[in-house]
C-alpha cells in the first residue's frame, strides 16, 4: 500500500489550491493544507459521509533541526468503520506567529492536546476554551521545551531552576481568574537571562 | 516554613540547653531504650511518583512484606509519618510538594531517597528533573537501581534501622535543619549547581542530531 | 490559594463579643436555620454554597501525582479541574537527543505497569521507518512480550481500584501474581520492572532454556486467581452499588473525546488494534474482544476482567508457536540494525566493522515519518517518529492512551457524588508517568 489514498485526491477535489501537497511516508498518507483552511478540510473530512474520519488519533508538532523549514502541526485522523487513517499537516512559518484554528468543536478529545501542543511548542490554537499550560507550572519562565532552541537543561541554571519551582505555590488553582500568562524566556531583560543562564557559580560563561 | 530555628552559637541560653543533657548513663540508657522503639516502628509516607513506586508497592505486598520491619502501618498522611520514602523520580513541578510535604511531618523524621532518580535524576539529565532530592530535603539513606528490587529497599530500611540506633537525644543538632536564605533552597545555589552536573555518559548525549 | 485567604478581625470567629454564637465559618452546620447568615466577606467558593476540595498530587487515591481541585455542592460534583503535569519527565525532549536503540530504556519508564509492551511498540514504529520485516520466532516472543504485560497492568489496576473501593485483599493476590510474572520476566531480560526486551529488528536475547515451562505453569494456574477474584467482586454488592452507573460515557461521547482500549470498548465501541489493524500477526491468534455496552465503571472492570483470560488464551497458543519455532532465527538478517554476534565481531574483519559502525553510530533510518499505534493495556498506544536520516529522531512523539482517557475525567465526574470521582479516576486506569511524559 504505497500509493496515496483515496480521500488525499477527494481532499484536493473539494478543497483545490487550499491543498498544498500531498505524499506518502511509510505506507501512511500525508496532506498538507494551507492554514485558513485546514479546520474546514478537517470538518469536512470529519462529516462527509465517504470519509468519516470521526475519531481524533493525536495533535501534536513537529519542528526541524533545519531553522529556515517551517514548523508543522500534525492531525492523526482515523475513520474507525473503514479502518482508514490519514495524516494532515498545517506547515507554519515561523518568522509569523504560531497560530492554527482549534478543533475543539469538532473533537473534545482535541482539549487536553492542544494544549500540551501550546505548553510544548507554543502553538497558539486560535478558538481554544480553555488554552493554558498544562504540563508545565502556569508561571513556567524559559520557553517551550520542545521547542529546537531549547537546550536540553533548560536556559536557567540548575539552582535557579530549583528556586524558581520551590517558589511555586504547590496549592495554586491556576483556575481562569486566576490565570497569569507564562512568561517567555526571550521576554526577559537581556541582562537577567543572562544572569538566569550563567548560575551562581557563573561556570558558564 | 515551620522548621527549627537553629540557635545561633553566640547565644547563651542555647548554649546551655544543649549541654545541660551531656550523655551519661542514663541518657545512654534512654537512647537504647527509644532507638529500639523508633527503629522498629517506623511509619513510612510513601511519596511514590514513578516505576520505584510500583516496586515499592510490590515491597509492601504479599511476597516481601515490608510489615515485618514494623511498617505495618503505610502512613499517607506526612503527620503520622516517621519515614519519608521518595519512591521514583522528582520534576520540578512536584519539588515545592515535597518540600511541604517534608515540613509537614513531626519530628522525628528520616527519609530515603529510592532508586537513581530520586538520589541524582537518573537519566533524566534534562530540563524537568530535580537532579536528586538532596537538593530539596535532606536525605538520610540513598538506594541504588533503576528500580531498586525489593531486597534492596529493604537492606536500605535496615541501614536506616542501625542509623537509628545509632542516635542520641542528647545531641540536638540531629533535628536541627535551615533553609539557606529566603529563596527556599535547602543548599546553598552554588552547591545546588555543583550536584547538578551532568557525569558519566551524559557529557556526551547532550548533542542531537 | 493566596487569592482565597480570608483574614478574621474578631478574635475567636463565629463569636460575637458576649461570647454567643453569631456566624459559623465555610457554612457548616447551622446552613437552614435562623442564626445562620453567611458573613459577607467571605469569598464564594468558600460560602455555603460551593466548595473547593483538593485531592492529590501527594494521595493515595490518584495512582501517583495526579491533581484533582474538584468543586462542590454538598456531596455533588460540580466540576473537577485535574491538575497533570506533576511527573513531567521531558521524554519526548531526551528522546531526541538518543539514537533509536537507546530510546528503548526511556519507554520502560513512560508507562511502567507494562514495560514490556512499550519496548514492543518503539521496536515497530522504528521498523516501519525503516521498512523492516522482523522473523516469525520474534514476532511470536514479542507476543508473549505484550500479553504478559496485559496481565500484569491490568492487575495492578485491579488491586489498586479495589483499595480505592475499600478492598485490600485482592491487592494480595494481584500482586503475588505479579511477582510470578516478574520472576519470568526477570529470567528473560535480567530486570523486574524495566525490561529493555526489544531492539530495532529483534530482540535484546531469547528466552532462556526451559522458560517456557514456567510460563506454561503460569497460565494453568493464573486463572484460578482469576476465579477467586470474579467471586469476590462480580456479584458482590458493595462493588456493584460502587461501580454500576457511575461515570457513564457514551459510545459516540467516547469516540469523540479519543478514549481508547477499554475505556472505549466499555462504552460499546468494537475497536481493538489488535482486530481492526493486525500486527505482530495478531490476526492469527484466536481471541475474543470484550465489549461494554452501558459504559460504566462496572463494565470497564468487566472488560479488564475478561481481557486477562484472553491474553492468557493468547499466551498458550504463543507458547505453542514457540515450541514449534525452536531454533528458528530471532532477529533480521541485516548488518545495518543487528549486531553481528560476538564470536564473528571477534574474528571476521567485515563483522567487526558493523559491529563498531553500529556501536558508534547507531540505527539510521531513512528520511521520512511513521505512526505506529498498538493495543497497550491503557489503550491505543502510538509512537510517531520523524527521521532527516540520522541516527537520532527529529521528534520523538508518544501518543499517550492514559492522557487521552483522562482528559475524559471531567465529564465523567459530572454530577456524582466525591465518594464516586476516586471510583470514576481509578475506573481510567492512569500510569501519571505516562499521562505526564
Amino acid at each position: 500500500m504505497t500509493s496515496l489514498s483515496p480521500s488525499a485526491a477527494a481532499l484536493r477535489h473539494a478543497f483545490g489550491d487550499a491543498v498544498e501537497r500531498s505524499l506518502v511516508s511509510c505506507r501512511d498518507t500525508i496532506v498538507y493544507v494551507r492554514r485558513d483552511r485546514v479546520h474546514d478540510a478537517l470538518a469536512w473530512l470529519k462529516t462527509t459521509p465517504e470519509q468519516t474520519f470521526d475519531y481524533l488519533t493525536d495533535v501534536t508538532a513537529v519542528e526541524y533541526r533545519d531553522p529556515e523549514r517551517p514548523l508543522e502541526v500534525v492531525w492523526q485522523l482515523r475513520s474507525l468503520a473503514r479502518r482508514a487513517d490519514l495524516r494532515v499537516k498545517v506547515a507554519l512559518d515561523k518568522s509569523a506567529p504560531l497560530e492554527v484554528p482549534t478543533v475543539c468543536d469538532l473533537w473534545k478529545g482535541a482539549d487536553w492536546l492542544e494544549r500540551e501542543t501550546y505548553d510544548m511548542f507554543g502553538v497558539v490554537f486560535t478558538g481554544h476554551p480553555d488554552l493554558r499550560r498544562i504540563i508545565m507550572w502556569e508561571t513556567y519562565a524559559e520557553g517551550y521545551p520542545l521547542r529546537k532552541d531549547f537546550p536540553l537543561r533548560g536556559h536557567f541554571s540548575r539552582a535557579e531552576q530549583t528556586r524558581q519551582a520551590l517558589a511555586a505555590n504547590p496549592e495554586a488553582h491556576y483556575s481562569l481568574d486566576e490565570l497569569s500568562i507564562a512568561e517567555a524566556f526571550h521576554e526577559l531583560p537581556k541582562d537577567m537571562r543572562e544572569r538566569l543562564r550563567r548560575g551562581e557559580r557563573g561556570f558558564l560563561k | 516554613m515551620g522548621l527549627i530555628e537553629r540557635t545561633p552559637p553566640d547565644d547563651p541560653a542555647g548554649a546551655t540547653a544543649v549541654s545541660s543533657i551531656s550523655p551519661n548513663w542514663v541518657t545512654t540508657r534512654l537512647d537504647f531504650l527509644t532507638n529500639w522503639a523508633r527503629a522498629n516502628s517506623l511509619w513510612p509516607m510513601p511519596f511514590g511518583t514513578a516505576c520505584c513506586a510500583i516496586e515499592y508497592m510490590a515491597t509492601a505486598a504479599s511476597r516481601f512484606d515490608i510489615a515485618r520491619f514494623g511498617m505495618e502501618r503505610q502512613s499517607f498522611s506526612p503527620r503520622q509519618a516517621d519515614v519519608l520514602i521518595c519512591a521514583g523520580r522528582l520534576p520540578f513541578k512536584l519539588a515545592p510538594v515535597i518540600r511541604l510535604i517534608w515540613d509537614q511531618m513531626p519530628q522525628p523524621k528520616w527519609s530515603i531517597s529510592m532508586g537513581a532518580c530520586a538520589s541524582s535524576g537518573g537519566i533524566f539529565d534534562n530540563y524537568a528533573m530535580v537532579q536528586g532530592i538532596d537538593t530539596i530535603i535532606p536525605v538520610d539513606v540513598y538506594v541504588p537501581g533503576c528500580p531498586p528490587r525489593p531486597e534492596g529497599l529493604i537492606y536500605g530500611i535496615r541501614l536506616l534501622q542501625k542509623k537509628i540506633q545509632g542516635e542520641s537525644i542528647a545531641d540536638d543538632s540531629l533535628r536541627q535543619e535551615h533553609l539557606v536564605g529566603p529563596s527556599g533552597l535547602f543548599l546553598p545555589a552554588e552547591r545546588v549547581d555543583e550536584l547538578s552536573e551532568p557525569f558519566g555518559n551524559s557529557v556526551s548525549q547532550t548533542r542531537s542530531g | 490559594m493566596t487569592s482565597r485567604t480570608v483574614e478574621y478581625t474578631l478574635g475567636t470567629p463565629g463569636l460575637d463579643e458576649q461570647g454567643r454564637v453569631t456566624d459559623v465559618p465555610l457554612g457548616v452546620g447551622l446552613k437552614n436555620t435562623q442564626e445562620y447568615r453567611l458573613p459577607g466577606q467571605f469569598d464564594e467558593s468558600f460560602g455555603a454554597e460551593h466548595m473547593l476540595v483538593n485531592i492529590g498530587p501527594q494521595h493515595p487515591a490518584t495512582h501517583g501525582v495526579l491533581r484533582l481541585v474538584i468543586e462542590l455542592e454538598g456531596e455533588t460534583v460540580i466540576r473537577v479541574i485535574p491538575h497533570i503535569g506533576y511527573l513531567h519527565s521531558g521524554f519526548e525532549k531526551l528522546g531526541e537527543y538518543r539514537q533509536y536503540n537507546q530510546i528503548i530504556p526511556l519507554t520502560d519508564r513512560t508507562d511502567y505497569l507494562s514495560p514490556m509492551a512499550n519496548n514492543v511498540g518503539l521496536a515497530l514504529a522504528v521498523e516501519k521507518l525503516m521498512d523492516l520485516q522482523i522473523t516469525e520466532r520474534c514476532q511470536v516472543l514479542r507476543v508473549l512480550a505484550c500479553e504478559m504485560s496485559r496481565i500484569i497492568s491490568h492487575l495492578v489496576w485491579l488491586g489498586t481500584t479495589g483499595i480505592d473501593l475499600g478492598a485490600f485483599t485482592p491487592f494480595l493476590w494481584s500482586f503475588q501474581e505479579r511477582e510470578r510474572i516478574y520472576n519470568l520476566q526477570e529470567a528473560w531480560t535480567g530486570a523486574r520492572l524495566t525490561t529493555s526486551v526489544t531492539r530495532v529488528g529483534g530482540m535484546m536475547a531469547d528466552v532462556p532454556t526451559g522458560w517456557s515451562a514456567g510460563l506454561r505453569d503460569f497460565c494453568r494456574t493464573f486463572p484460578s486467581t482469576l476465579k477467586e477474584i470474579d467471586t469476590m467482586f462480580t456479584r458482590n454488592a458493595i462493588w456493584i452499588g460502587r461501580t454500576q452507573g457511575v461515570g457513564v460515557l457514551s459510545g459516540e461521547e467516547a469516540i469523540n473525546r479519543s478514549l481508547s482500549g477499554p475505556m472505549l470498548r466499555a462504552s460499546g465501541v468494537d475497536y481493538d488494534v489488535r482486530k481492526d489493524r493486525p500486527y505482530l500477526g495478531y490476526e492469527t491468534y484466536d481471541f475474543d474482544v470484550p465489549i461494554g455496552e452501558h459504559g460504566d465503571i462496572y463494565d470497564r472492570y468487566r472488560i479488564r476482567l475478561e481481557e486477562m483470560w484472553q491474553s492468557t488464551r493468547i499466551l498458550e497458543q504463543a507458547l505453542d508457536r514457540l515450541d514449534k519455532l525452536e531454533g528458528a532465527p530471532l532477529n533480521v538478517d541485516d548488518p545495518r540494525v543487528i549486531l553481528p554476534p560476538k564470536s564473528r565481531a571477534m574474528s571476521d574483519m567485515e563483522a567487526m566493522i558493523f559491529h563498531f559502525k553500529q556501536v558508534m553510530e547507531g540505527v539510521k533510518p531513512p528520511v521520512g515519518e511513521a505512526y505506529m499505534g498498538i493495543e497497550n493495556p491503557k489503550g491505543e498506544l502510538g509512537y510517531y517518529f520523524v527521521s532527516d536520516g540520522t541516527a537520532k529522531p527529529v521528534r520523538w512523539r508518544i501518543r499517550p492512551p492514559a492522557f487521552i482517557n483522562l482528559s475524559a475525567l471531567p465529564r465523567m465526574c459530572e454530577g456524582a457524588l466525591l465518594s464516586d470521582v476516586i471510583a470514576i479516576n481509578a475506573s481510567v486506569d492512569i500510569v501519571m508517568g505516562e499521562v505526564d511524559r
